[in-house]
């Protein structure tokens, strides 16, 4: 650090004393103006940090109380308010009569949308494709608790095979692993994907004795041609959808230690018209029944 | 040693100002032919500008009946009997690429004119300055105003222009407002504070701005905020119509009666009245905007001198380089005139360039008018669902889904039966359309507006297709039985 201000003799400007290869560079400090500027940037983010919430940590909320939160809560009221007349009329129709309305009918179809997106896709897929391990496709035509208005709507509302509500559709298929033996368990799932076009290579005799066990265990809810009853929730096995796979070994293993889907009842959650309107979306995803 | 003190004597970076200061420009009134046709222009612009949100053009119910509208909340342009939707955005780039043709085009062949007579810049700046020169006075009354201390008179004449000039600034902002509002129900909303915020930000932009360009920065704006100076050269080459002083004429210039001298006198009218405050006879200048100023008050100066009008005029350079090296020889006086201006050719209208200009506008113009005649009115789009990409059956069969958009553009509400082609024995069905008598579903549509269809095509079990089929939805119009709209979408399925 040279201790005298050296002078650039061409420019006339002093120089920092820094050098490099004989070049020197030239002392051009920032505008007076634009050093004040930034200190008055800088006091006033202090004062910023401290009437405002500034940092996610100790509770600090700033003097001023200040909260985003604050800005949109009248605005989602005003939305509320003016979707209310509508959805006084939603929850006052069934959801037969909101589909014969069309201008019901497009409201309930835009609110079922974003219900379902917000509520059901997670479990159910954002096309209500459904999921591999037990949750059902509703873009099918296959209901398992049925699929007519009133059905779904019923579903929805109070879920399935729940504790918190004393009106959710409950059923359960016995763990057969306890009680059939494993020859039994293979010969009972032969004939059961048998019902539904699938060779798996089983002789008739095979055949025959799962005949046996399927008249003697599963007609009483599956009924007598694998038709499934939607009152108790049990599929239809003679059709080829699988909602835990349709392999023998899966079958079998369903048949031995089954699983069972769990809906939470949406009712308590929803509010009635939007209930309503996921029913009126959710029966037009696959074409309800 | 001597290598620096050369460098020593040259002037330091920092004494070189890197900004010109504004030279103030009065411009002297004038009048003539030229001052004449920017009168009629200057009127013509502005009361189209004013005047054309007012016209009515009867549309029906429920539409809005201002002949030219822009209705950004509804998603309309109307032009007449023209109405354009958002998608069809492509017909205003259409427009804009006439007009920059346009400009070329008249560009090469005249010239600047468009910046000297029917530029908004130059019809305001205009409009502005008559305003000025009715309070403050003329060019040297301004001056002399400009340099009185800054009370009374000074005052006054001050505060009347510039509430002058903000008046119409307000006006003009306000009048942009009605291009996009309906100017009959908007007035009295926006005078009783009952307009949107938009609309009072778009009057405070539109009426600044005007303020400030017409009133302040002026040829400023010419010479160095506006693009098109700069590359205007490349229109214009020696055959086009330019503001000249034909020197071979007037130089040497000098005082009246001394001899051997040309015919300008360095009154310099031309200087007084030029609005961007340069000197025509220093030859062609980027700030020069070709406005003709200087030939009206040149002329006028030779006819009291009794001399032929023209020293300054709209020649092209080629003729102005014939008259100059046949004048070279000739002493200055009436027959150094006759022989220059003997030797000009005519302008040359019909050279290659203009050809190009006219060649382009032409095709431009059939491909605008080829597609608006064959412009849809009824548009049908195919959305295929992506989740799930398709669904399998309790039969064994594959069904996709698709959402159908009509949207129709015209007034009338006609229905369409929806036909699908692709491989034999696929299934359409339409939720909630109805049959018509041969069992196709009919889809209805909504006047000047869109209707949406959920489509289920299904395979049946036994159909063995690849997983990827092209389909085609064909809209058929049930009174002809043509084909209105067809769209192609595809059908996936599992791999076989």
């Amino acid at each position: 650090m040279p201790t005298k201000v050296e002078k650039d003799h061409i420019t006339g400007t002093d120089t920092t004393g820094h050098e490099w290869d004989g070049l020197k560079e030239l002392n051009t400090p920032l505008p007076k103006w634009w050093l004040y500027v930034f200190y008055a940037t800088i006091a006033f983010a202090v004062v910023w940090m401290i009437i405002y919430p500034s940092l996610p940590v100790f509770g600090l909320r700033g003097t001023s109380g200040w909260v985003a939160r604050d800005q949109i809560a009248p605005i989602l009221a005003e939305q509320r308010a003016r979707q209310e007349p509508m959805l006084a009329r939603i929850r006052a129709a069934t959801p037969a009569q909101i589909v014969a309305d069309p201008e019901l009918r497009a409201f309930a179809m835009v609110g079922g949308r974003v219900a379902f997106a917000n509520n059901c896709a997670g479990c159910h897929g954002a096309g209500g494709q459904g999921a591999p391990g037990g949750f059902p496709s509703l873009a099918d035509d296959s209901w398992i608790w049925g699929g007519s208005y009133d059905a779904i709507h019923k579903t929805i509302a109070h879920g399935v095979r729940n504790t918190e509500d004393s009106q959710a559709r409950a059923s359960i298929m016995p763990p057969y692993g306890q009680m059939l033996q494993p020859a039994q368990i293979a010969d009972v799932a032969d004939f059961v994907l048998s019902l539904s076009g699938v060779a798996t290579g089983a002789d008739t005799a095979a055949l025959a004795r799962g005949r046996q066990v399927f008249a003697e265990n599963c007609v009483a809810c599956h009924g007598a041609a694998g038709k499934g009853n939607q009152l108790l929730g049990a599929p239809d096995l003679s059709d080829q959808i699988w909602l835990y796979g349709g392999t023998k070994a899966e079958v079998m293993r369903q048949i031995a230690n089954p699983r069972m889907g769990v809906m939470p009842p949406w009712g308590a959650r929803l509010d009635p018209a939007t209930i309503n309107m996921l029913t009126v979306y959710v029966h037009q995803l696959g074409g309800g029944q | 040693m001597s290598k620096l003190e050369t460098r020593e004597k040259l002037e330091p970076a920092s004494a070189q100002p890197l900004y010109a200061a504004r030279q103030k420009v009065y411009p002297k009134q004038v009048s003539g032919p030229v001052r004449r046709a920017k009168w009629a222009i200057l009127i013509a612009c502005l009361a189209l500008y004013y005047l054309v949100p007012l016209i009515r053009w009867d549309r029906g119910p429920n539409l809005p009946d201002q002949a030219v509208l822009v209705d950004i909340t509804n998603g309309r342009l109307f032009f007449f009997f023209i109405e354009i939707w958002p998608q069809e955005v492509y017909y205003l780039t259409g427009l804009l690429v006439l007009a920059a043709i346009g400009l070329f085009a008249a560009t090469s062949l005249f010239g600047r004119v468009w910046c000297g007579f029917a530029c908004p810049q130059t019809v305001w700046t205009d409009l502005f300055i008559w305003v000025e020169r009715l309070i403050q006075g003329d060019r040297n009354a301004r001056m002399k105003l400009d340099q009185q201390p800054w009370t009374g008179v000074w005052l006054r004449k001050k505060v009347m222009t510039h509430a002058a000039w903000l008046g119409i600034a307000m006006a003009t902002g306000g009048a942009w407002i009605m291009y996009f509002n309906d100017a009959l129900e908007m007035t009295p909303k926006f005078f009783t504070g009952q307009a949107s915020v938009e609309v009072y930000f778009f009057f405070g932009l539109f009426t600044t701005t005007t303020y400030l360009l017409a009133g302040w920065a002026r040829e400023q704006v010419c010479t160095y905020m506006c693009p098109w100076p700069r590359f205007q050269a490349a229109m214009l080459d020696e055959n086009s119509l330019v503001v000249t002083y034909r020197a071979w004429r007037g130089e040497p210039r000098g005082k009246l009666k001394t001899d051997g001298i040309g015919d300008c006198v360095d009154c310099r009218a031309c200087v007084n009245v030029c609005p961007t405050g340069i000197d025509i006879r220093d030859g062609q200048q980027l700030e020069c905007i070709g406005c003709g100023l200087c030939i009206d008050a040149c002329d006028d100066v030779m006819a009291k001198l009794g001399r032929e009008k023209g020293l300054v005029a709209f020649e092209t350079l080629a003729a102005l380089a014939r008259s100059e090296a046949a004048a070279a020889p000739v002493k200055p006086g009436p027959e150094r005139f006759a022989c220059g201006m003997a030797a000009r050719t005519p302008p040359k209208f019909l050279r290659p360039r203009t050809f190009v200009y006219a060649g382009v506008l032409a095709a431009v113009v059939l491909v605008m008018l080829g597609s608006w005649v064959m412009r849809d009115t009824l548009t049908l789009s195919v959305l295929r669902d992506r989740a799930p990409l398709f669904v399998r059956l309790s039969d064994g069969g594959v069904r996709n889904a698709y959402t159908l958009k009509l949207a129709n553009k015209t007034r009338n509400e006609t229905g369409y039966a929806l036909v699908l082609d692709g491989p034999r024995g696929l299934a359409l069905v339409v939720q909630d359309a109805p049959l018509d008598a041969e069992g196709r579903p009919l889809l209805a549509t909504k006047p000047d507006g869109i209707t949406q269809w959920r489509a289920l095509v299904t395979a049946p079990p036994g159909l063995r297709l690849p997983e990827n089929v092209d389909v085609t939805f064909r809209l058929v119009d049930p009174r002809s039985g043509r084909a209105a709209e067809t769209e192609r979408s595809v059908f996936l399925g599992p791999k076989p």
